[in-house]
């Protein structure tokens, strides 16, 4: 969680320094699985726990993208059109009679692609990444619909849908991808120099680049890695439904960037990390499934997760200043 | 105080060479009807984002406009299918919106969390009310509806002439009042506006006010333009706003931005969602350009603001070096 790794395990014993928003998001989630099974009592079997994580996984991937962009103090708004925009190219590769694998690997490099453009405009024009990626919004989601001439793209091998459908054991393939793709954006926040170099750009973006450190490649890095999230994400989405729409994938920037803000990751930046995210998604799965099996519409749904947005932000700050006035 | 003109003399200089090329390829595009309906088309987006300018100005942002609209357009429907006199509706649907703005400059002012994130919630929780509260219903307005926007004055359609009106008075508020010039010293520097007196969470929360107020003005025009209203009526809108803003020449870090420039900003992208049609091109790009159109006129004011221009015409004035452009 913390990144000054030694000081702070020096510090550990002060209870001010526990985990709090991981401590507060896991009372949380007990608390929601309290409610939900009592709610339906269909909602507490294995099978369907499985399931909610076949549905978080599109949603967990472009979170944890998300997670990296937001703790370089940034935010990328354009991942659900990236996803759309992926989706669109996958299907327009096999219907041109591209191989499936091939035409998988030029849809992620499409995402590399999509992202890379956000992070070079925000890295080296020095765009603020809102209005950049909310440009971007509109542009890539504008670009797969004008493709696509809001067609549906439905064609594909039968050895595709095994990504969206299928199971390794017990497990939803998405699943065991996600658990993968966390534990490597895990490791690379945590060991790699980049990694621990996006916790210092977005502590003291200027401190960092007076250090030396390689500010822009970082942050154009850390887009890219959000756009080949989402290409994976779309490509997952496209094999779950059997088929790529335009509009594929548009709201999800929202539920990403709620995951990330519900697991702890500070909005403005500096702090966070993968398990807070897992943590936050898992939260929005749960409210989300437990509600549908209780026969609660999924716009009801939206203004639960939407005020829970609103009092993970506001309960963080709190915490925070808590712990910065004790420090003194 | 000096205000720099270049933005709106470069739309200006954009919007007469695009209809040179209008000029070209679909002569029919130049008829007084066609003129009217760019204008006329323009009116909602218009009105928001003199309230927008307000919002960015101060170094914010709201993405919830859309969802405040439609909230708002079904709220003024409601109540006149109800009987309540049209005025008075129009009346509450502002009180509406300005009550949207509160909850929203509350949030970011006092508990000062991102306007962003905030405007991101209420944006949800605002959707998900209406479409709880519809049913998903659309709702049919009443014909007076219709014959107050259908109508003109002198030849002027209305909505028009209300457009018209609000950019007058939107222009005034914010280059000739108090408030409106405190907007700008917020944006610019907060540390120092607040050393010279002003409260910045006062001028935060009724920054989003007001821009509730001009969504709640757009939702006249908007419900005298439509017959019904659909729930999900204004998905996009906010972008659509921002884009015209933006376009426009405020600068997104807050602090410099005119009525004006919104206003040709809204012109430039109602003249080119109208060229597409006319140039026969599939209306399902008019995203993919209108996104491009902001990048290159942010990316542009990016690049000048760092003082090494793009090359695309030879500057006639020498920069003197460390000068920043306002």
């Amino acid at each position: 969680m913390t990144s000054l790794s030694s000081i702070s395990k020096a510090r550990r014993r002060s209870l001010a320094d526990l985990p709090w928003p991981d401590l507060v998001l896991i009372v949380a989630l007990i608390v929601a699985f309290a409610v939900m099974s009592r709610l339906s009592p269909a909602f507490l079997t294995i099978s369907n726990l499985l399931e909610v994580t076949r549905f978080s996984a599109e949603i967990g991937f472009l979170a944890l993208g998300m997670t990296l962009v937001i703790i370089t103090g940034g935010i990328d708004l354009s991942v659900g059109s990236t996803l759309g925009l992926c989706g669109i190219v996958l299907g327009l590769a096999t219907t041109a009679g591209l191989n499936i694998v091939l035409a998988c690997i030029l849809t992620l490099a499409v995402g590399v692609l999509c992202g890379f453009f956000n992070g070079f405009v925000i890295a080296r024009i020095g765009i603020p990444p809102l209005i950049v990626t909310l440009a971007t919004l509109a542009v890539f989601r504008g670009l797969a619909l004008g493709f696509s001439q809001a067609k549906s793209f439905g064609d594909y091998p039968q050895a595709f849908f095994a990504l969206g459908q299928g199971y390794v054991g017990p497990f939803p393939v998405q699943l065991v991808l996600l658990i993968g793709v966390a534990l490597a954006v895990g490791i690379f926040l945590s060991r790699h120099t980049y990694g621990r170099l996006i916790y210092a750009l977005g502590n003291n973006a200027v401190a960092a680049r007076f250090a030396g450190a390689p500010v822009q490649s970082a942050l154009i890095l850390v887009y890219s890695l959000s756009g080949f999230l989402a290409a994976l994400a779309g490509i997952i989405y496209t094999s779950r439904l059997s088929s790529a729409r335009a509009d594929a994938g548009t709201g999800f920037e929202l539920d990403a960037i709620t995951a990330v803000v519900l697991g702890g990751t500070a909005i403005m930046g500096g702090s966070g990390g993968v398990i807070g995210t897992l943590l936050g998604l898992l939260l929005i799965g749960v409210i989300r499934n437990g509600l549908t099996l209780a026969f609660i519409p999924i716009e009801q749904q939206s203004i639960i997760i939407g005020a829970a947005l609103l009092v993970a932000v506001l309960l963080n700050g709190f915490l925070k200043t808590l712990r910065s006035r004790r420090r003194v | 105080m000096f205000t720099d003109r270049s933005r709106e003399r470069a739309i200006l200089i954009f919007l007469v060479l695009l209809t040179g090329v209008l000029a070209v390829f679909a002569p029919s595009f130049f008829t007084a009807k066609n003129a009217s309906d760019i204008l006329v088309n323009i009116t909602v987006v218009t009105i928001a984002a003199v309230g927008m300018t307000a919002v960015i100005l101060t170094g914010q942002i709201d993405i919830s406009i859309g969802a405040q609209l439609a909230a708002c357009s079904t709220a003024v429907g409601l109540m006149a299918k109800a009987g309540v006199p049209l005025e008075l509706a129009f009346l509450a649907g502002m009180g509406l919106g300005m009550a949207f703005g509160f909850i929203n400059g509350v949030l970011v002012a006092y508990a000062k969390i991102p306007a962003i994130v905030v405007t991101l919630a209420t944006l949800t929780i605002l959707r998900a009310v209406m479409l709880t509260t519809t049913g998903g219903a659309w709702t049919v307005l009443p014909p007076s509806f219709r014959e107050l926007g259908g109508g003109s004055v002198l030849g002027l359609p209305n909505p028009i002439l209300y457009l018209t009106l609000i950019l007058l008075a939107g222009n005034f508020i914010l280059s000739h009042t108090r408030w409106g010039r405190s907007l700008y010293a917020v944006g610019s520097n907060p540390a120092a506006a607040r050393l010279a007196g002003l409260s910045l969470e006062r001028t935060l929360l009724s920054t989003f006010v007001f821009q509730g107020l001009m969504v709640g003005l757009a939702t006249v025009a908007f419900t005298t333009r439509f017959t019904t209203i659909e729930p999900a009526a204004g998905q996009g809108f906010e972008f659509a706003v921002i884009t015209a803003v933006v376009l426009g020449g405020t600068n997104v870090f807050g602090g410099s931005g005119t009525v004006l420039g919104t206003f040709l900003g809204a012109l430039l992208v109602g003249v080119i969602a109208t060229a597409l049609t006319f140039l026969r091109i599939s209306a399902y790009w008019v995203d993919a350009v209108q996104g491009s159109f902001i990048l290159l006129a942010v990316g542009l004011d990016a690049l000048r603001r760092q003082g090494r221009p793009l090359r695309l015409f030879r500057s006639r004035v020498k920069r003197i070096p460390g000068e920043v452009a306002a």
